[in-house]
């Protein structure tokens, strides 16, 4: 029970980052703190059921991952928008990206 | 005993709350970083209380382990590493955001309240028998919704080629040291790893581990060693051997799903008799291809060419 309400908290804390978030890392960390709370969610319920339920346990599993790659293509397209364009810094006449 | 399992419970429940509110709410990105991080290590403890062990090793693995090296990886190269004022946009709003997350939070308890239990647990248990593995987890991943997990496997990899074609990131990821310890450690302690990965892997048929946490161990290992400044044998040439290890997971699942046709069984249901052999194949080649994954992703880019031309030029 404990567990569900920690899901529900998590959920908004996580949402209310991601709408008023400032800088991207945080939105991608709100993001991330949005999904943990769908995870919880999901085995949280999974434990409610007798016998113990193996298919949101598999689910979450897949979905940890994802996350992360998701994350992972975030972060670099992140890095990438806080380079210096490659035109800027050479001067022109250089041949972009 | 009982009481002190509840204290333990909402103790939990307060660190974790206060965690996401630092790494979401709290000014300093670095800050918020690390709290995530933590964040990450302790929902490891909430999946073990919720009788969740296979998923706590992932998410002591990948989810504080690999997300928190990409995290710092990538605030590092960030040009401008902290914020200008406050983290939040306004605080005028909080009129309506307390009402408004107030009210959220009650329709979602409502609708968690009168969310039916999930019921597969006996069908899971009834066919266990025929999966060719013990372990009711890695029977549901790898063969009674193998098809979630091929496409899982896909996202991995296409997350991967995303990254890859953006190009060489500009800002090297590899710290520059001169110590002659670190790599060697690195190189020393890979192995361990390796030996760490096949055991989950192995243990997976019949207990918690299997493809997702062997894999996420190895591809620490593999961050570690790039880290030390071991020179790993990936590299951006046309040949890498990396590169088939990457789509192995892929081809071997789709090879599966589209050989078991063959025999003249449906699409990915595995003929009783050999489901075991199957799921430990498709086990090892799906672990092969997330440790490759991960260590792809950690690069942030395209590898280069050479390393040893890379560590030169620097």
């Amino acid at each position: 029970m404990i567990y569900l309400a920690l899901a529900g908290v998590l959920f908004v804390i996580g949402l209310h980052g991601l709408f008023v978030a400032r800088h991207l890392l945080r939105k991608i960390l709100s993001l991330n703190v949005l999904s943990a709370a769908v995870f919880l969610l999901l085995v949280a319920l999974a434990r409610e059921a007798d016998p113990l339920d193996a298919v949101p346990h598999a689910i979450v599993l897949t979905g940890i991952v994802v996350s992360v790659s998701a994350t992972a293509v975030a972060l670099v397209l992140l890095v990438r928008l806080s380079l210096p364009r490659r035109g800027e810094e050479e001067g022109p006449g250089k041949e972009g990206r | 005993m009982g009481a002190l399992v509840l204290v333990f419970d909402g103790l939990l429940a307060a660190a974790l709350i206060w965690l996401a509110w630092q790494a979401t709410h709290t000014p300093g990105l670095f800050r918020a970083v690390i709290s995530f991080i933590i964040f990450g290590l302790l929902m490891a403890l909430a999946w073990v209380r919720l009788e969740a062990p296979d998923i706590a090793l992932a998410e002591a693995a990948i989810g504080a382990g690999a997300t928190g090296a990409l995290l710092l990886s990538a605030l590092g190269r960030l040009a401008v590493t902290d914020e200008a004022g406050t983290p939040w946009q306004e605080r005028g709003d909080l009129y309506f955001w307390v009402p408004a997350g107030l009210a959220l939070l009650g329709l979602l308890t409502l609708a968690a309240w009168q969310l039916p239990s999930p019921g597969l647990g006996e069908e899971v248990q009834a066919s266990l028998a025929e999966s060719g593995v013990e372990n009711p987890v890695t029977a549901v991943l790898l063969n009674f919704r193998a098809f979630d997990t091929l496409l899982e496997i896909g996202v991995l990899l296409l997350a991967t080629v995303a990254i890859w074609s953006l190009g060489r990131m500009p800002v090297p990821g590899v710290p520059a040291m001169t110590s002659p310890v670190l790599p060697a450690l690195g190189r020393v302690l890979f192995p361990m790893f390796a030996l760490v990965s096949v055991y989950l892997l192995w243990r997976g048929s019949h207990a918690p581990g299997g493809a997702f946490s062997a894999g996420a161990v190895m591809g620490a290992g593999g961050i570690l060693t790039i880290l030390a400044g071991a020179q790993p044998w990936l590299t951006g040439s046309a040949y890498g051997p990396w590169r088939i290890l990457l789509s192995l997971g892929l081809a071997a699942m789709l090879g599966v799903a589209l050989g078991v046709i063959a025999l003249g069984q449906p699409f990915f249901a595995y003929p009783t008799d050999l489901a075991g052999p199957i799921v430990l194949l498709l086990e090892l080649a799906a672990g092969l291809s997330i440790a490759m994954s991960l260590v792809a992703l950690y690069l942030a880019g395209q590898p280069p060419a050479s390393w040893n031309g890379e560590s030169m030029r620097r």
